[in-house]
């Protein structure tokens, strides 16, 4: 029996304990990126944004959040119920798992896998799942063009994303995420590798259909492309998963590029390392990015984003990844 | 031992069940939803054997893009299910003879290792010894050294397949117009774009 308490029931506890305060993090985290995306893009815009409810309209995220849930679940006529509302669920739990591996501080990770770069490229790579499902499952014409749209878009953007990647861990020479980072302790990756974080952004910014490329929702074109048929928690789901995804996307970026927990300079605050915070002021970072990219640039037509994706990044990253593998071979770094 | 053991047991079981779903869902979408599903539960079982590049690499391959495109082609086909049972006693045999062959297969493989002691010995020892090297490592010092030349030929086949594929089905349609990105890139404000200074009250004449 003591056994069983030790082996088994108490890492499990510990486990669980961990993942809780993962998601807890994550989901309030979420929850003010979308107040906080209203309030940049409203302070670029020279508007107020939200400041109703509560102090400085911080409240607001909670007040929408109450409104999804009491609307009511529509399911149009001839969609494949189960589909219906397994789409939403996958797009939000695949969001979640990814940080299964992340690690954000020296040793604060939930599993740290020797594959960790692999298991985020799978785990982003099955986003699409959600959207294609929704769209088809809503039997809507718009939801199935925006599904279709977002099938390719992310099935091209994988491509020069798997490449970039794989010069990043070249560089490191490893696959696990923790070492990745400590790889980086001399150098941040984003200055020898500069033109493929500029990539990697681009492609995540594709990747999690954010502004200029948010063709599957574009709402001139589609309505809300795959979301149209959606409502209340489904909806809910759908959103939270997009915000989930770029909060995920970028600490990919700070532990692929920016050095993940590492601070700067080697500055120490309090005497020590502080890599939480280093690490969360890094996410902050790549999300202010994200929404000023938002702010500012106009959406892209569908050729022009195909374009992009097959014939400039995808040579691009190929040519610098022999590149990298030339400029390692060649100072001795690999045998 | 007891979590890893019931895990493989309901990893296989939901994979037989997966593979079940495939053939007898009568939605083509859904047979290959439940495909997926396979593949995620085979992946689970790499892991258990301590092959997580494999079980990754089956993910991010199968899964993220071969499923993808799988799905994609068939929400666009529209299938009629009806017209799809119709021919199921003809293609019976076929099936079956193919199936027959892949279980005679794998029945020779297994039995190599019984009959031939050199295969069984080969297979012991197939990779350096993986408690001290991880084995991404250890996959990748046995593909770029032992089997080099067959992992770049194999590549070359999956080169050429490509190409190939790309050449009979790409075709310049005449009908369509498409739009040249390097003439729109290439165009100045100066071509098009003429500011004219107007004074009040006046007009202009263009």
């Amino acid at each position: 029996m003591a056994e069983l308490v030790d082996g088994y029931l108490i890492p499990f506890a510990w486990i669980l304990a961990k993942i809780l305060v993962f998601v807890v993090v994550v989901l309030v985290g979420m929850a003010y990126l979308t107040y906080a995306e209203r309030k940049i893009i409203s302070a670029m815009q020279m508007r107020i944004g939200p400041n109703v409810v509560g102090p400085f309209g911080l409240l607001q995220p909670f007040a929408d959040a109450v409104k999804l849930m009491t609307k009511e679940t529509v399911v149009p006529t001839g969609a494949s119920t189960i589909v219906f509302f397994l789409a939403p669920m996958i797009t939000f739990s695949l969001a979640m798992i990814a940080w299964a591996v992340i690690p954000v501080a020296s040793g604060w990770v939930i599993s740290d896998l020797n594959v960790g770069v692999l298991y985020l490229f799978a785990v982003s790579s099955m986003g699409v799942y959600g959207i294609v499902m929704a769209g088809w499952a809503s039997n809507s014409r718009y939801a199935f063009l925006g599904a279709m749209r977002s099938a390719s878009q992310m099935v091209s953007y994988e491509v020069s994303m798997g490449f970039v990647m794989i010069c990043v861990l070249m560089t490191a020479g490893t696959l696990n995420l923790t070492q990745i980072v400590e790889a980086q302790r001399g150098m941040w990756f984003v200055l020898p590798h500069f033109p493929m974080f500029i990539i990697f952004f681009i492609s995540v910014l594709a990747e999690t259909n954010r502004h200029p490329f948010d063709l599957p929702e574009a709402e001139s074109e589609l309505v809300a492309g795959f979301m149209t048929e959606y409502s209340s928690m489904s909806f809910a789901l759908f959103f939270l998963g997009e915000y989930a995804n770029m909060i995920m996307m970028s600490g990919m970026i700070s532990i692929l590029f920016l050095g993940g927990w590492l601070p700067p300079f080697g500055i120490h605050i309090f005497g020590h390392e502080s890599g939480l915070l280093w690490f969360a002021l890094k996410v902050c970072f790549c999300l202010f990015v994200f929404i000023w990219v938002r702010a500012t640039f106009p959406r892209y037509r569908y050729d022009q984003l195909m374009r992009l994706g097959w014939k400039v990044f995808l040579p691009f990253s190929l040519v610098w990844l022999v590149l990298t593998a030339g400029f390692l071979v060649y100072t001795g770094r690999v045998h | 031992m007891i979590i890893a053991s019931l895990a493989f047991y309901l990893f296989s079981l939901m994979a037989m069940v997966g593979a079940l779903n495939v053939i007898f869902q009568r939605n083509p979408v859904h047979s290959v939803l439940w495909l997926i599903f396979t593949f995620f539960n085979a992946a689970g079982l790499f892991v258990l054997l301590g092959a997580e590049f494999v079980a990754m690499i089956l993910v991010v391959v199968y899964v993220g893009a071969v499923a993808v495109l799988f799905l994609f082609v068939v929400m666009m086909l529209d299938i009629n299910i009806t017209t799809m049972r119709r021919g199921f006693l003809t293609y019976l045999p076929v099936g079956a003879l193919i199936g027959l062959v892949l279980l005679a297969e794998l029945a020779l493989v297994f039995g190599g290792w019984a009959v031939a002691p050199a295969a069984d010995a080969l297979r012991a020892a197939p990779t350096p010894n993986m408690a001290d090297i991880p084995n991404t490592q250890a996959l990748g010092q046995i593909l770029y050294t032992k089997y080099a030349y067959l992992f770049e030929v194999s590549g070359i086949i999956l080169l050429v397949a490509m190409i190939g594929a790309i050449v009979l089905t790409h075709r310049r349609r005449v009908s369509s117009r498409k739009q040249s990105i390097e003439t729109q890139v290439a165009r100045r404000p100066s071509d098009t774009l003429e500011v004219v200074k107007v004074q009040t009250g006046r007009g202009v004449s263009l």
